[in-house]
């Protein structure tokens, strides 16, 4: 009985303390005003819990919907995120549904070809294409010798080159649940839409997408949130107009030293989470379901 | 049967050239003779002598090192312990906020899990240096290890615990000896996916380190803001190779064990039949 007390105790207060109060500090400092101390913000603690209270306001919040540099930001991330992960699917799908339908032997090759890409830095591959992209990059060589362009496009720098880095690293999340979906499919189902009439065309729309949903969905989710709040993407391979929340974030913290409007930025980014977070997780509770 | 298409060959040989191609031109440049990335001026690795000697990026490597095993390792602990208490703990309080704090970080914006871990060891009066980088990637990591590890403990045999708790061994014992030997694949690739993501990491190292300690993705960060060099290309292609060299001996290794496995079900229904 002490063991067991002692099983649970340990990972559970680890993460009290270390994920669930700093949240709770970080939605107190989103609260508090900007001063030029250390800490950079009032009221702190040694102020007492009374003071600290009646100081605590929603001032930063006022503040992000008055500057529309945040709510540009904000809708500036959500489409980059949307479109990104609608092209990671278009990318994807193909990529997976090709994997399903490949010899029994290649398959597990297949796999570990998709997976190696995630256990390399994800640093690397977004700084690879950095080389590419750019004004006297390969790309731009490629064309330029195929005769298609004269001058080199502006690619590097611009929220098309986040597109490309995103749609990239992120792949892999898209490729693997589709895969495992379609894996499991039964290829008599399509037969049997055959046989019946449809065309190879309409078997592929009618049968096998729809079987498919769950990893379309499942897939989606896991590019679309990451995606939400990327910082190192937009940093490397996008430029200055390029607005995306993680970035100003970061932005808003080492470059501003403003950590009240930081946290507030932090809080909103978590509440426009939440939605798909609670989503993927029915989505996911109810496959499990399914399965059982 | 199934049967690759024309469409189907196409889509997997785009799919792999995308995937592949980018690294494969990062290597080949990290050869080559010219400062100028984008020009091919001869073979060359005079870049990885001159990384050698850049004692800057060795000091990250080591600090990046050393906070990945050490990270890696309490976060395979911790998080062993939390999918066991999570699959096998039955009710208890605050259940379903201790399920929630496993979940909730593998979705959670790194900026946001940097910026309030930072918050939080400056509220504590912590100095950012090693230490804290640990403490933050033990936090994230071990919840992804006790997500792989809890996939295995669902899926085996609880009466194997059972009968052994029935033949004598204290609940103690019964893990050590049964469970632990079970799901011990997985908790090595929990190791493994902790260790990596420690290595990986950008973001939550940029907030919470300090002066004192600069991790490798750090410094290639600061590195590549100014635009690309010959330098970085070299380091990214020795990282490249240990990572496809531990994946693909990894993959070998699990194969020939299950073929073993394979072999002695076998031999074992023959002896019975």
């Amino acid at each position: 009985m002490m063991r067991r007390a002692a099983l649970i105790t340990v990972p559970y207060l680890w993460l009290l303390l270390l994920f669930l109060v700093p949240f709770l500090i970080v939605f107190k400092i989103s609260l508090s005003d900007t001063a030029l101390a250390i800490p950079p913000y009032a009221p702190t603690m040694r102020d007492g819990l009374f003071a600290l209270l009646a100081e605590l306001d929603f001032e930063n919040f006022v503040f992000l919907t008055e500057d529309d540099l945040y709510w540009k930001a904000y809708l500036s991330s959500l489409k980059i995120a949307v479109i990104s992960t609608v092209l990671t699917l278009l990318v994807g799908y193909p990529i997976a549904y090709g994997m399903a339908r490949a010899p029994e032997e290649w398959r597990p090759t297949l796999m570990m070809l998709v997976i190696l890409p995630f256990w390399t830095s994800f640093l690397i591959r977004v700084y690879a294409w950095m080389g590419i992209l750019s004004n006297e990059g390969l790309l731009n060589q490629f064309l330029q010798w195929l005769g298609l362009i004269n001058d080199p496009l502006t690619i590097l720098n611009t929220t098309t080159a986040v597109y490309i880095g995103i749609v990239y690293t992120y792949l892999p999340f898209m490729i693997l649940p589709i895969y495992a979906a379609l894996d499991r499919l039964d290829d008599s189902l399509n037969e049997a839409a055959e046989d019946l009439g449809c065309s190879r065309m309409q078997a592929f729309w009618l049968v096998t997408i729809p079987l498919s949903k769950n990893g379309i969905i499942a897939g989606s989710f896991l590019v679309f949130i990451p995606a939400l709040g990327e910082f190192v993407i937009p940093s490397l391979l996008g430029g200055s107009g390029t607005l995306m929340i993680g970035k100003v974030l970061w932005e808003e913290f080492f470059n501003n030293r403003d950590w009240p409007v930081a946290s507030a930025v932090a809080v909103i980014l978590l509440l426009i989470l939440v939605i798909p977070i609670v989503l993927f997780q029915r989505n996911q509770q109810k496959q499990a379901e399914a399965e059982q | 049967m199934r049967r690759l298409s024309w469409f189907n060959v196409t889509s997997l040989t785009l799919g792999f050239a995308f995937l592949y191609l980018p690294m494969v031109i990062l290597v080949i440049y990290s050869f080559n003779a010219s400062k100028l990335v984008t020009v091919w001026a001869g073979f060359s690795t005079k870049w990885y002598g001159e990384l050698i000697q850049n004692e800057a990026f060795l000091d990250a490597a080591w600090v990046t090192l050393k906070v990945a095993v050490i990270s890696s390792t309490f976060a395979t602990i911790l998080g062993t312990m939390a999918a066991y208490v999570l699959v096998r703990g039955g009710r208890f309080l605050g259940r379903t906020l201790f399920s929630g704090m496993i979940y909730a970080p593998l979705v959670m914006p790194e900026v946001i899990t940097g910026l309030s871990l930072l918050l939080l060891f400056i509220g504590i009066g912590l100095d950012r240096g090693v230490l804290t980088i640990v403490l933050a990637h033990t936090t994230f990591s071990m919840c992804y290890v006790s997500v792989v590890v809890s996939s295995r403990l669902v899926s085996f045999d609880r009466s194997l615990e059972e009968a052994a708790l029935d033949l004598g061994s204290s609940p103690w014992e019964a893990f050590r000896l049964v469970t632990l030997p079970i799901i011990a694949p997985a908790v090595i690739s929990g190791w493994l996916l902790a260790f990596t993501l420690s290595l990986d990491d950008l973001v939550i190292a940029s907030f919470t380190s300090g002066p004192s300690a600069t991790t490798l993705p750090i410094k290639i960060f600061s590195a590549v803001r100014l635009g690309v060099s010959p330098e970085i290309n070299a380091l990214s292609t020795i990282m490249i190779a240990i990572v496809t060299v531990g994946v693909i001996s990894a993959s070998l290794v699990s194969k020939r064990n299950s073929l073993r496995a394979q072999k002695d079900a076998q031999a074992a229904e023959r002896a019975n039949g």
